[in-house]
């Protein structure tokens, strides 16, 4: 016979003000095989373990259900205090009473009775439960970062401060990401080069840390302390260890037409290229779309001249295979295209320049040489128009609903440093709202207003067109209730930023959980801010939600001390809630193996008696317990119906819709 | 198709003669002349009873699942259609290809039985077909037939090729459908949602629960079905309502979703003519849609669009809309 204990919890006010907590405690005691049944302020107080303790001692409980907030929260934590009470850790469940329940409802009966609900539910299935033990799984102490931009070279730097060894996977052909394109960085105007290319190159040079640029994630399996990464180096056609960047392939290439993608195809590029001075790895690469010899084998210019003889014009794609105990993801942003923003004639004048263009036009090492010059006739604007939250803050479905965060300061650093370089130049900002919160920046701001006289518009600008030569950019003026129109020469546009677009890709591979702006979710959103809800997956930069630098190198320190804690460990208790087959069941079609992402299903013959006193061989599915996750995608695939989960088997959820339907 | 059968008895004779095979697995005639049936020939001499016509319509692939592990190798005939079952079968390590002799034979399309009997026609005295036009006696007369008229519903809209064999024996007399195969799924989906239940409501209130369906499928081949698992919670347990025990026929195609290769034996089989391969259809046209063309049982080894993730996946919100 079952001992249950229900312990009732009011999370303060948070479940207590919605759901009648000694109604629910009442009534689940009356339910068969409960002996207990109580409420209590906080159950995951000190007290309140205290109480479930003496319970399981004093009733001797075979079970205990706890009616309290998300699994995710605090399960943990009751199975800790269970087994300090003598009881195995899986026979305690927990009714979501407060997530699914008092957050959502108003009225008072109705959340009352749905708590009962669930908790019936969950005696329901505690009722099948068994008592589990875990494994241990040994913790492989490298670290992947994949993403080479501030973010992910601040998480590489830090882990491999510790000790442990990282790699880096970033997509382009070099380390620097976003940050390496801007000129000025706010809130002290310092150079944007100054600061990160020593990273870049202390990434260089630690011995810990390896650099794989020019490549991508190919495939994840694996879990927490055991990750099993492929990954895709793209053929560069050029030698990495031989070439010594010394850019005389660039001098000599004839196909000199191509978009510079670091200048954000502001200029051309050669065919083969470093794509900017401080590159790490400072090594060139060739674009096959664009390069004579590997397009129609005519050229080999590059090859002739370099005194190394570093191109390889043979090179293919080649897929490694590592292994790894934690992955950072650190894949960063992008702009957003523009295509849904006609009115701002994006597409149609070559004067109207997105705000990462700009930096670029600013930048000594851009294609102006820092000259700022508009791209149509390379001629000094005199009247500069900054067009804010495009695409941001924008609930129509053209852009996106969130704020991107760092556009009201970079707007008032470039209308300052425009303000203080070309003194003569007339600037103006349409704004919605300006929000400058964060150290020293709400004071930047006002010095863009208050010293440099930027003509700060709060309003939305209707339409860019072109008139007399001039981008008439049309809006209103909100305070003084009317509709103005700037004749600029340049129009600036704070295009809204997004999640660079792989990450989604590489969330499925990770088994990351995503929200529906494509931002990687967080374990929890205020106190697990940097893991994700996948065991040693953790989150380092603008993949988690819009930031700025200094707020991206503040959360990349902080997953880095994540990974840090995780890989000093030797060995990872494993997960007891593991699948497992029923052989007499089991077809051997192999469904199950294929879904499985963590490798743990391998087939066995076996022979089995079919009657008769005959026996015959069949092959039937094996779970590897050390290696599956529980994550339950066999159960799911099966069709017989043969692959079932431990601790959350079939018929326990059955059991549990069961009780729920019951009325 | 009658020199096809004599070349496939011929063939059967030899591979049994000469030891390589000890059975032969094809079809027999019936007393009727139309009720062929599936059957293993053990000698030479049984093979009088051998027939290769147009009222072949049995899939043989799934009999392999149990005769592969007997002693010895079988040899069995496969229709293009077949073919594709087979393929399947052997990627799910449910046919033993060592002990399998396959000989793809050619197919311009078989005759739905249910159809004779809307013709008047009870007993079957001879067949005569050619590629677009079956000729049937019968009453002491000829009936003559365009293939569109009378072959089974899969083969008027079969494109399938021969896939998996060891030889072939062929004539070269292809037949091309006419239909287009999504035809009937596409009236289904420009349905509402409450036209379409009325549909099934009524296809699904003449099953009689045989399982023919199910027994015949050769995608089902669970050692125990879940449908006779006393375990699973669901076996001999009583109705909640009226449609509950239809959806015997949902949850069964759910299970062989992505892995259906459309062979049409469900319907074929159906004594209530229910049109059960349709909810399968839908789930190819789906598939189709949601991950590119994909045909199952076209090869052996890939994973199959529903049981792996490509970078390339789509998501399913994206290619129907927020709410579907």
């Amino acid at each position: 016979m079952q001992k249950i204990g229900v312990f009732v919890c009011w999370c303060g006010s948070n479940i207590a003000a919605t759901v009648d907590v000694k109604k629910v405690a009442d009534v689940l005691r009356l339910e068969p095989g409960v002996v207990i049944s109580e409420n209590y302020q906080y159950m995951c107080s000190e007290n309140g373990q205290a109480l479930i303790r003496n319970a399981i001692k004093e009733h001797g409980l075979t079970g205990v259900v706890v009616c309290s907030c998300s699994p995710r929260m605090h399960e943990a934590t009751f199975r800790k205090t269970c087994e300090s009470a003598g009881l195995n850790p899986y026979m305690v469940e927990i009714a979501n009473i407060r997530e699914q329940c008092s957050w959502i409802h108003k009225d008072i009966e109705e959340a009352t009775e749905k708590a009962i609900v669930l908790g019936r539910s969950a005696i329901a299935k505690l009722k099948l439960n068994a008592p589990l033990t875990a494994g241990e799984s040994a913790v492989i102490k490298r670290a992947l970062v994949i993403g080479g931009g501030i973010a992910g070279i601040q998480s590489a730097l830090d882990i491999a401060e510790a000790g442990y060894e990282v790699d880096i996977v970033e997509t382009s052909p070099t380390i620097g990401g976003n940050m390496a394109k801007l000129d000025k960085t706010f809130p002290t105007l310092d150079c944007a080069a100054c600061i990160l290319t020593p990273k870049m190159v202390d990434c260089a040079q630690n011995e810990k840390i390896d650099i794989m640029t020019f490549s991508e994630i190919e495939s994840v399996k694996g879990f927490v302390g055991n990750f099993k990464v492929q990954i895709r180096r793209k053929a560069r056609f050029v030698d990495e260890k031989k070439c010594t960047g010394c850019g005389v392939c660039m001098q000599k290439c004839p196909s000199k037409k191509g978009l510079n993608d670091f200048n954000m195809g502001l200029n051309k590029r050669p065919a083969i290229y470093i794509p900017f001075a401080q590159a790490i790895p400072n090594v060139a690469i060739i674009d096959p779309e664009q390069c004579l010899k590997l397009k129609n084998g005519k050229c080999g210019l590059c090859a002739m001249n370099c005194q190394v003889n570093a191109i390889d014009y043979t090179q293919k794609d080649e897929i490694i295979e590592r292994e790894y105990g934690a992955i950072v993801v650190a894949t960063g942003y992008k702009p957003i295209s523009l295509e849904n923003f006609n009115e701002f004639g994006y597409s149609s004048y070559p004067d109207v320049v997105t705000s990462l263009e700009l930096e670029r036009l600013m930048n000594a090492a851009g294609p102006t040489d820092g000259h700022l010059v508009r791209p149509s006739d390379h001629k000094e604007p005199k009247v500069i128009t900054f067009i804010q939250c495009v695409g941001s803050r924008d609930t129509s479905g053209c852009g996106k609903p969130y704020c991107s965060k760092i556009c009201c300061m970079y707007t008032a650093k470039h209308a300052m440093l425009i303000r203080e370089k070309y003194p003569n130049t007339e600037v103006h900002v349409f704004y919605i709202d300006v929000r400058t919160p964060g150290k020293n920046y709400d004071e930047f701001f006002r010095r863009a207003v208050e010293q440099y006289g930027v003509d700060y518009i709060k309003g939305m600008v209707g339409k860019v067109y072109e008139e007399n030569g001039k981008l008439m950019v049309q809006g209103s003026d909100l305070i003084n209730n009317e509709q103005v129109v700037i004749p600029s020469d340049l129009v600036v546009l704070a295009a809204a930023i997004e999640p660079n677009p792989s990450v989604r890709n590489i969330a499925t591979m990770v088994t990351a959980s995503i929200d529906t702006n494509n931002f990687l979710t967080e374990a929890h959103a205020k106190l697990r801010p940097v893991e994700s809800p996948t065991a040693g997956i953790f989150l380092s930069g603008v993949c988690q939600g819009p930031k700025d630098i200094p707020e991206t190198v503040s959360q990349a320190s902080a997953c880095a001390a994540k990974v840090v804690g995780l890989l000093s460990k030797d060995k990872l208790k494993c997960n007891a809630c593991v699948s497992h087959s029923d052989e007499m069941l089991c077809t051997g079609c192999s469904v199950c193996a294929n879904v499985c992402p963590y490798g743990a299903i391998t087939y066995v013959d076996k022979e089995f008696r079919i009657g008769g006193g005959k026996t015959e061989t069949r092959r039937v599915a094996s779970v590897n317990e050390a290696v599956c996750q529980g994550c339950g995608a066999c159960t799911v695939a099966c069709p017989s119906g043969a692959m079932d989960l431990k601790g959350f088997s079939n018929k326990q959820i059955m059991a549990e819709v069961d009780a729920i339907c019951k009325r | 198709m009658q020199r096809i059968e004599s070349m496939m008895i011929e063939k059967a004779k030899a591979l049994l003669s000469s030891g390589e095979v000890n059975r032969v697995l094809g079809w027999k005639k019936g007393e009727l002349g139309f009720d062929v049936e599936p059957c293993v020939f053990t000698s030479e001499d049984s093979l009088k009873d051998f027939v290769y016509n147009a009222f072949c319509g049995a899939n043989l692939s799934k009999y392999l699942v149990g005769e592969t592990k007997k002693e010895g190798k079988i040899l069995v005939f496969l229709k293009p259609c077949d073919s594709y079952s087979f393929n399947q079968l052997i990627k799910e390590h449910r046919i033993n290809k060592d002990n399998v002799y396959t000989v793809g034979v050619e197919c311009q399309g078989k005759v739905d039985n249910s159809k004779l009997k809307e013709n008047g026609i009870e007993i079957v005295d001879g067949v005569v077909e050619t590629v677009e036009e079956v000729t049937i006696k019968a009453n002491g007369k000829d009936y003559a037939f365009k293939k569109d008229e009378i072959v089974l519903g899969k083969c008027s809209v079969c494109e399938k090729k021969l896939l998996s064999y060891d030889e072939v024996i062929s004539i070269n007399e292809k037949r091309t459908p006419s239909i287009d195969r999504f035809e009937m799924v596409k009236k289904l989906e420009s349905m509402t949602a409450d036209e379409r239940y009325a549909f099934w409501k009524d296809q699904l209130s003449n099953c009689i629960r045989c399982n023919a369906c199910r027994n015949v499928c050769p995608a089902c081949t669970c050692t125990k079905c879940v449908f006779d698992n006393d375990n699973s919670g669901i076996a001999s347990k009583a109705n909640s309502d009226s449609f509950e025990e239809k959806m015997f026929h949902i949850i069964r195609a759910f299970h062989v979703a992505g892995r259906c290769t459309d062979c049409g034996e469900c319907s074929r089989v159906c004594p209530q003519h229910i049109p059960l391969h349709l909810l399968n259809r839908k789930f190819i046209s789906d598939i189709n849609r949601l991950y590119g063309e994909y045909q199952a049982g076209e090869d052996t080894e890939s994973k199959g669009p529903l049981t792996n993730f490509t970078k390339g996946d789509a998501e399913p919100s994206e290619v129907f809309g927020g709410n579907n």
